[in-house]
Order: structure tokens, then sequence, then C-alpha cells
């Protein structure tokens, strides 16, 4: 432990530290451009100049390994003249745009030349003009601005691990290019927030709004199942943008891009105000109306016609009213498992968490050996779950093997098969990757949903559950069986037990007991991923179907009765992310028009049917929560699930894994009512659909 | 091993004569396995060599595509270097160094005299394709200064009138003769050595040593001029 003074002060730190990670940790600001904590380390924007001892020049602190003895100075002259000199270097061929400039308010150059540079200008010359380059839907390039630091390189390539970034020429003549391609990374966004000054901005966002005037509110992410922790930024009632916030256990410091840029489809396509199905055609009418409307066809079914289905994007609350409301009704059909997933529960009982969960946790990947991913494609069904494994990859030492379709998760994979005979013979201990997982010390599998959503899903989770135990993944501080979920409403719908109760139906009992005339009343909670087909055409030769949810998706289309809820940014709800994390989701802007946060929206129908739920506030819905489950009082803690038996041995069908996103930018209401997104999708639609060749489940 | 996700380069028709693919392989046992990468500049080199004296995108990415690099990363090695023209250039690239030492001694009306006897700009090609004009830095041959570089060759100790000669003669298709120009051998100094005149007791010839080298104060032959213009 090197022991250095600095400004005076004796400090020992760790070793490993560079001398500006040292005066951090002695509460010493020094200011920086290209240095970035995630990042190599390029050394090339000299902001971080200090002295240090008797060397004869200042030295760049970011890439000076922190040696014992060391007698650094951030405050003299010296310093203050270096950073100074710097600034005005950095500035001569940065334009002074600052009032036009969307980087304005939270621009480290702006900063950092208030605190550190000098307040007028000695240059006469002119100014260099770097032509615009075009990176894509989403980021908007003002290339004059760019300083050159080469933090959006060293994220493409390190982070993201997408070799598309570069510097063209050199010294003054230097400009940052994609070669004019957009650049093929769900993490793009993130470049953004790398970028020091205003060169690389948001495109969506441009214009639109200043830093200080948006209304900031900590929340969580619904479009997967990573939970990413981000910042809501809106201005009055419309949501401006969406941005990362830091936890080293999720998402670290990034965000996908479907996170930060779906928040447009917020704003369109919103049911605003409940809808009644009357001749054929849907027509506004009062809350009140719709709930009589739903009361009436109620009045007097037997609950055992009654059904209903959770989407992918539903609070915990939500989830709980509906859950409690079909009791209360006397049916057991339920289920959170729209795309039939054969996950949970065996019918009629519970499950072990285990079962369900990414039991090693998204930091713990870090810890892993090896890892053999199942029927998933990571880089779009959780991208931050990809980010991280590929962190895992740079440090060395990590095998990946994949059965499944074939896809490019930035770093090297071995494909071994494409279905589930592979996943039996790598159980019976054949071929070289078992090997791998046997040397490994902490193997890991990930299981996708393309695996489990398919009619043997349950005997291939039953399978890799005997291949986890059988190569010593499971033990005393490893579990290494996860499954990894695309929705950020499922871990929480196993959780609070919104599956088919005694003698309850699936998603597939409930859709077959439409046609077979034995369910009557389909209650969709945001469930818009099923086919719509098989509820029928119509009322009366189909299912009664309530629609309650926040867009006109396939559900609203296809509903008698609209109930118009609110999405993620527009009510405090809980969401477990496929860790098993409990987070909580926190209200940005309200509803728009007369939609309602949903839970209130079944707490009120449940008066009207005459089966009144017995909570009155958020709190008291939470507290019910935690009795029904114990796991939602451990906010943001993961605690290790015990172990036991799931899935189920059965035959295993010879077809291939599918693909479980087939479209990354498209994968829920919001996303798909987002024109950002579909600008995405129109622009990496056909790379991205070369690598789908497969169907759903 | 490809450790990032790109998009493959697009070499279009080019692709290494069988001579240059042996060169390339070559270059690339220079370094050790899964280094291949190190050898990105002489397959530049051999690429611009084949492509008439310029790299075009197609020949970048075969490179690229040759050493299992992602495009971009050859597009910067390409640019950051002078030495590799990004344009189409003529046959003959004529390169004035302009850095100090040149400058001093003339440099600037070297220029001047390719500029009106070709007829084209810096930057410019020739409507015949046969000469490109470029400025550029320091050529490493200041002793000599001034210094132009045409083709592979440096032509030092120029005058404007010397230089015009030399393009008069290119351009009729003759062979011109590199190196000083006024016939001093190397970069000794100009009219006969002015330092040492004398030498001290000489040594008895080292055994083995078969062709004694010239002794100090020999007058000296404009023998013959190796291309690369360093004297014999
Ligand atoms: S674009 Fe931004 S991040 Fe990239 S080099 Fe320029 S200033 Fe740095
Ligand atoms: S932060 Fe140290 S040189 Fe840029
Ligand atoms: S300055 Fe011309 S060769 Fe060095």
């Amino acid at each position: 432990m090197p022991k250095l003074t600095i400004d005076g002060k004796e400090i020992e730190v760790p070793g490993g530290l560079t001398v500006l990670q040292a005066c951090e940790l002695a509460g010493v600001e020094i200011p920086r451009f290209c240095y970035h904590e995630r990042l190599s380390v390029a050394g090339n924007c000299r902001m971080c100049l200090v002295e240090m001892g008797q060397a004869p020049k200042p030295i760049a602190s970011c890439a000076m390994p922190a040696g014992d003895g060391m007698v650094i100075r951030t405050d003299t002259p010296v310093v203050k003249k270096a950073r100074q000199g710097v600034m005005e270097f950095l500035l001569i061929n940065h334009p002074l745009d600052c009032p036009i400039c969307d980087q304005g308010g939270e621009c480290d150059l702006q900063d950092q030349a208030m605190a550190f540079g000098v307040d007028h200008s000695r240059y006469q010359e002119n100014k260099r003009a770097v032509p615009e380059k075009y990176m894509g839907p989403l980021i908007k390039t003002i290339m004059t601005r760019c300083i050159h630091c080469t933090r959006c390189i060293r994220f493409a390539t390190e982070i993201a691990g997408v070799e598309e970034m570069g510097a063209l020429n050199r010294g003054g003549h230097v400009e940052i290019t994609t070669l004019e391609k957009a650049i093929d990374s769900e993490l793009s966004g993130n470049l953004i927030d790398v970028c020091p000054v205003g060169a690389l901005t948001s495109r969506p966002y441009a214009f639109t709004a200043r830093s200080w005037e948006l209304r900031k509110t900590n929340s969580v992410d619904a479009l997967d199942a990573v939970g990413s922790n981000i910042r809501v930024d809106a201005r009055g009632r419309e949501v401006m943008r969406v941005l990362p916030r830091l936890h080293e256990d999720v998402n670290e410091e990034w965000i996908s891009d479907k996170t930060r840029y779906a928040c447009d489809g917020l704003a369109r396509q919103r049911l605003d105000r409940p809808y009644l199905r009357k001749d054929g055609r849907l027509r506004p009418v009062s809350w009140d109306e719709a709930f009589r409307a739903i009361a009436a066809r109620l009045d007097g079914l037997d609950g055992g016609k009654i059904a209903a289905l959770a989407g992918d994007l539903c609070d915990a609350e939500s989830m709980l009213a509906l859950k409690d409301l079909m009791a209360a009704l006397g049916s057991p059909h339920l289920d959170c498992r729209q795309d039939g997933a054969k996950i949970g529960a065996k019918i009629g009982g519970a499950g072990p968490r285990a079962g369900y969960l990414f039991n090693t946790t998204i930091a713990g990947i870090e810890r892993a050996d090896a890892a053999l991913l199942v029927g998933t494609n990571p880089r779009h069904e959780a991208t931050l779950v990809n980010a991280r494994l590929r962190k895992r990859f740079l440090m060395g030492g990590f095998r990946v093997g994949l059965i499944g379709a074939p896809c490019d998760l930035s770093y090297p994979v071995d494909t071994l098969g494409a279905g589930p005979e592979t996943l039996s013979e790598l159980a019976a201990g054949t071929g070289a990757f078992a090997e791998v997982l046997t040397a490994a010390e902490r193997p890991m599998i990930v299981l996708g949903m393309a695996a489990l959503a398919r009619p043997d899903g349950a005997a291939v989770l039953h399978l890799a559950r005997a291949l986890a135990e059988k190569f010593g993944m499971i033990g005393e501080d490893w579990n290494g069986f996860n499954l990894l979920h695309g929705a950020a409403a499922r871990v929480g719908g196993l959780d609070l037990g919104f599956l088919p109760g005694d003698g309850g139906r699936d998603r597939d009992g409930i859709l077959d007991g439409v046609h077979g005339g034995d369910i009557e009343v389909v209650y969709l909670l945001g469930a818009d991923e099923i086919d719509m087909a098989r509820l029928g055409p119509n009322a009366q030769e189909g299912a009664f179907v309530i629609y309650q949810g926040h867009h006109g998706d396939a559900g609203a289309h296809r509903a008698d009765v609209i109930l118009p809820g609110a999405a993620y940014t527009e009510k405090n709800g809980t969401y477990v992310n496929t860790e098993g994390r409990v987070q909580l989701g926190r209200l940005a802007v309200s509803p728009p028009g007369e939609a309602r946060a949903d839970w209130t929206i079944l707490r009120a129908l449940s008066e009207v049917v005459g089966q009144r739920l017995p909570y009155d506030d958020l709190g008291a819905l939470r507290q019910r929560l935690v009795a029904v489950n114990p796991v939602f009082a451990a906010v943001d803690r993961v605690e290790a699930a015990p172990w036991g038996e799931f899935g189920e041995q059965g035959k295993l069908d010879g077809a291939p894994f599918g693909v479980a996103v087939e479209n990354y930018y498209m994968t829920d209401p919001i996303s798909r009512a987002s024109e950002t997104m579909a600008s995405c999708a129109e622009v990496f639609g056909s790379g991205r659909a070369g690598e789908a060749t497969g169907t759903d489940g | 091993m490809k450790v990032t996700s790109y998009r493959a380069g697009e070499a279009g028709d080019f692709a290494f004569t069988e001579d240059n693919a042996k060169r390339a392989a070559a270059a690339v046992t220079h370094y050790p396995e899964g280094r291949q990468a190190s050898a990105v500049m002489a397959l530049l080199d051999l690429a611009q060599r084949q492509n008439d004296g310029w790299l075009s995108p197609e020949a970048i990415e075969y490179v690229a595509n040759t050493l299992e690099m992602a495009p971009i990363r050859v597009y910067e090695v390409a640019s950051f270097y002078s030495m590799y023209n990004t344009k189409p250039v003529g046959r003959h690239l004529v390169q004035v160094c302009r850095t100090t030492p040149c400058w001093l001694r003339g440099a600037a009306g070297l220029t001047d005299t390719c500029r009106d006897q070709l007829g084209i700009g810096l930057g410019e090609t020739t409507g015949d394709g046969q000469f490109t004009l470029v400025e550029v830095e320091c050529l490493g041959a200041c002793a000599n200064a001034p210094v132009v570089q045409i083709g592979d060759d440096y032509y030092e100790d120029l005058s404007p009138e010397r230089l015009s000669a030399l393009l008069g003669d290119l351009k009729a298709g003759k062979e011109i003769a590199a190196g000083s120009q006024t016939g001093r051998q190397s970069s000794m100094p100009d009219g006969g050595a002015v330092t040492l005149t004398e030498l001290p007791e000489r040594a008895p010839a080292e055994p083995g040593r078969a062709v004694p080298g010239p002794e100090f104060g020999d007058p000296v032959s404009p023998g013959p001029v190796s291309p690369s213009g360093e004297g014999a």
C-alpha cells in the first residue's frame, strides 16, 4: 500500500492506483477530460497535470501510477498555470456556441473552463471547423466541438465491444468518425454521456429542453428485466429524456438504447380515457360506465369462467391487486407468463425461487470463469447483462458456449449447437465444452426464454438443473444457475404468485378455454404479446376482453372495455429484476388524461363488482405485498435463493431454440409506439433480422 | 481472435497478387501468433504499391480482412501516416520538403518551380496523371537541403533550375539520377573536407578487412549513387 503526500496531507492508498485516483481518495479534485474510471487510460488531454516531487515538469496524474513516497502538489502556481494553458489550447478550436449547445449546463468543458480556465481568449486566428458525421438515428454530432479525448472510441471498443469508431488523420486534423455508418450497438446512447463536451449529443432530444428546466426523478427502467437505474427528466407532463443512474451491481453507469430512447413512445398512442365497445366500435365512455359494463358482464358469472393475464411492464402492486380481485371473484386462472414460459411453478404449486432467478447476480458474473448460454441472446434480451459478460471476458480466462441461434455478442462464443439435443449431450458430459465446464471453478448457465417458452420448456428446465448440478454450479457461495428474463414484470409476478391456482389454467389453458367456451371473460393487465386471435374475433364469438394498460397496442385493439392505466414513469411501483432484486419505480409525471395508476383502477373496479379490495393506499397494498412474499420487503437487496426441485422430466423436442427477441427495438407497447425506436429498427433492421432464424417459442 | 463486433471489410475486387500475398504472409510471421495486426503497416505499403501508389477503401478493407482487424483500425493507420495516400496520385509523386532547414535553403522556390512547370497546385495531379505535387515535413535529409522526394527516391542539394531539368526529363520519360544533384557524396562537406584534413598515423589494417575504406583526405569520387540517395 503506497503512502503519498498530497497537498501536504499523507495518505495511504491501495496498490495499483494512479495519482489521479489517489488524489480523489484524498478528497482533492483533479480536472480531467480523457480519463474515465471505466475506460482504459489515454492520457491525451493533459487537463490532469499536477506537480510531483522534484520532477522538472508537471505530470499527467491519470497516467502516473501512485508510488510510495510520492509528493504530489495540486495547488501550486505551476499547476494553476498548466491547467490554464491546457484549457486555453482546448478552447482554441472549440466553438463558442454554448447558448445553442445541448450539452450546455451539463458540460465538463464549460464547468472546467469556469473553474480552471482564464476569463478571456488570446486567440485571433480562424478556428477549425469539422464537418458533421453521421452516426445513426440516436447520436447527433457537432464535431467542431470535439476535443479528441477519445473516450467515445474507447467506450465503443472496450465496453460496447463494437469496433466501429475511430480517429482519422492526426494532430490538428484528427476527426472522430464511424465512417458514416450508424453505430451498431445497443449501448450507443452512452457515448453521449461519456463525451465530455457537446460533440456527441442525443439526436431525438436535440433542442427540446435545457437541462436546468427539467424535473429529475430517480426511478428504474421497466423495458427489460435488468432493472437499470434511471433518472427520468421531465418538463411539465412530458418525459423529455431518460438517463442512467449509477448502480454498481446492476447497470453500473450505462443503460441500453431502448431504456434511454423509447421514452418518446410514452407520449404516443396513449389510452387516456376509458373506452367501451358498442356495436363493434370502441367509444369513449366515463370510468363509471366502463366499470358498470364490466360489472354487468361479471354479474352471475361463475368465477371459473374468468381469467387474467399480466403483461411484461406491470408493477407488482397492480398484479397483486388483480390477483386478489380474481381470487375474490373465484377464478384460479391467472398467468403472468404471456410468452408461455414453463417456469416458476408446477401447475398448482410454487416452485423454488432459485428456479426462476438469475442467481449468479449481474455483478456476480465477474466471478464466473465459464458460461453456457442456452436459448438466449443476452445482447438483445438484457443488454447490460451482456455488457457484464463482456466485461468478464475482457478480464481474461472466460469461455462462453452457446446453444441456440447463433448471434454476435461482441465477445467470442463457442457455438455448440442449436437445440435441446446438444444440451442433453452436454449434460451427459460429452463434447469439448463439458471439459471447460468441468475445469471451471465457478461455471454458470444462462437459460433464455427461447429455451423455456416452448412446449418442452419444463423438460429443458429440468435438464438444465441437472446439468448445473452435474458441473458443480451450485455450491456454498456460488450459484451458477440463471434464468435471463426479458420482462420487467416477470419475476415480480412469479414472486407474488400470479400463476394458475388450484385447478387453474395457464396461458395456453386460458386461450384454449376461450376457444372451447370455458373461459368467457379475460382480463388483460397490459398483456399485449399474446396471440389476440385466440381470444376470438369479438365478445360474442370469443371472450369478453377487458384491457387495462397504457398504450393502444394489440390488447386494446381486441378489447371490449379499455381501462387506461399508467406507464412505468407515471406511477410508483415495485419491480423485481431478473436477479430477484426488488426496486422501486417512481412517479415522474402524472398519467395523461383520465388514466390512473393501475392498482387504483383495480381497487375502484373491485368496489363496483362488489368485491372491495382491502387496501386504500399504496402503503397498505405494499404491506399486503410483503405479507404475500417477504422478499418484497428487501428493497435493493439480493439474497441467495434456496435451491430445490424444479422443472419436469419429460420428452425433449428436437426443434432448435428460437429467438426470444426478434427485434430489439420493438419489444413492448412503449417501444413500439416510439418513433425513435422505429427509425432504429429501420436502420438496423436488415442486420438484426439476419440473426433471427427461429420463431418465438 | 475477434474480441469485438464489427462489420467485415468490403474489399471489392482488390486482392493481393500472388507475390504480394507471399510478402504479406512473410511480414505476418515477424510477429507472435495472434499479433498479426502488427504487420498492418507493411501490408498497407504492399497494397499501396500494388494499387498505383494509393490506398483505396477496398485496399484498406482488404488489408483489414487479411489481418482480421476492424476496418476502422486500418483506416486510422492509413490516414495517420502521410506516406500512405488515401487519394489517387500521379505516376510520379513529387514531395517537396518544407520544414525549416529546407525552407531556409530555398524550398519555397522549389515548390514554385513545380507549380509553374507542372501547372498544378499543391495536392493536385496533372491532367495526364503523371505528376502529383505535395509539400511534406522533414524528410530526414536536412544536411542536403533542400530536398524533394520523387517516388521512392530523394533528390538533394536542389536548385530550382536543377529541379526543373529533372521534371523535364521525367516528363520526357527519361531516367533521372537520384541523390545529391551537386555531385557531393553522401552529406560530406560541400567542396571537400574542411576539418580533419590531415590524418593521424594510420593504424595497421585489420586482419580480415577485405576492402580498405577510403582514407580521409582522399579526393571524393562522384561514384554511383544508390537509389536511397545515401551515396556509395
Ligand atoms: S466526440 Fe466527444 S468523446 Fe469523442 S473524442 Fe470528441 S470530445 Fe471525446
Ligand atoms: S485526464 Fe489525464 S491526460 Fe486527460
Ligand atoms: S527539413 Fe527538409 S529534409 Fe529535413
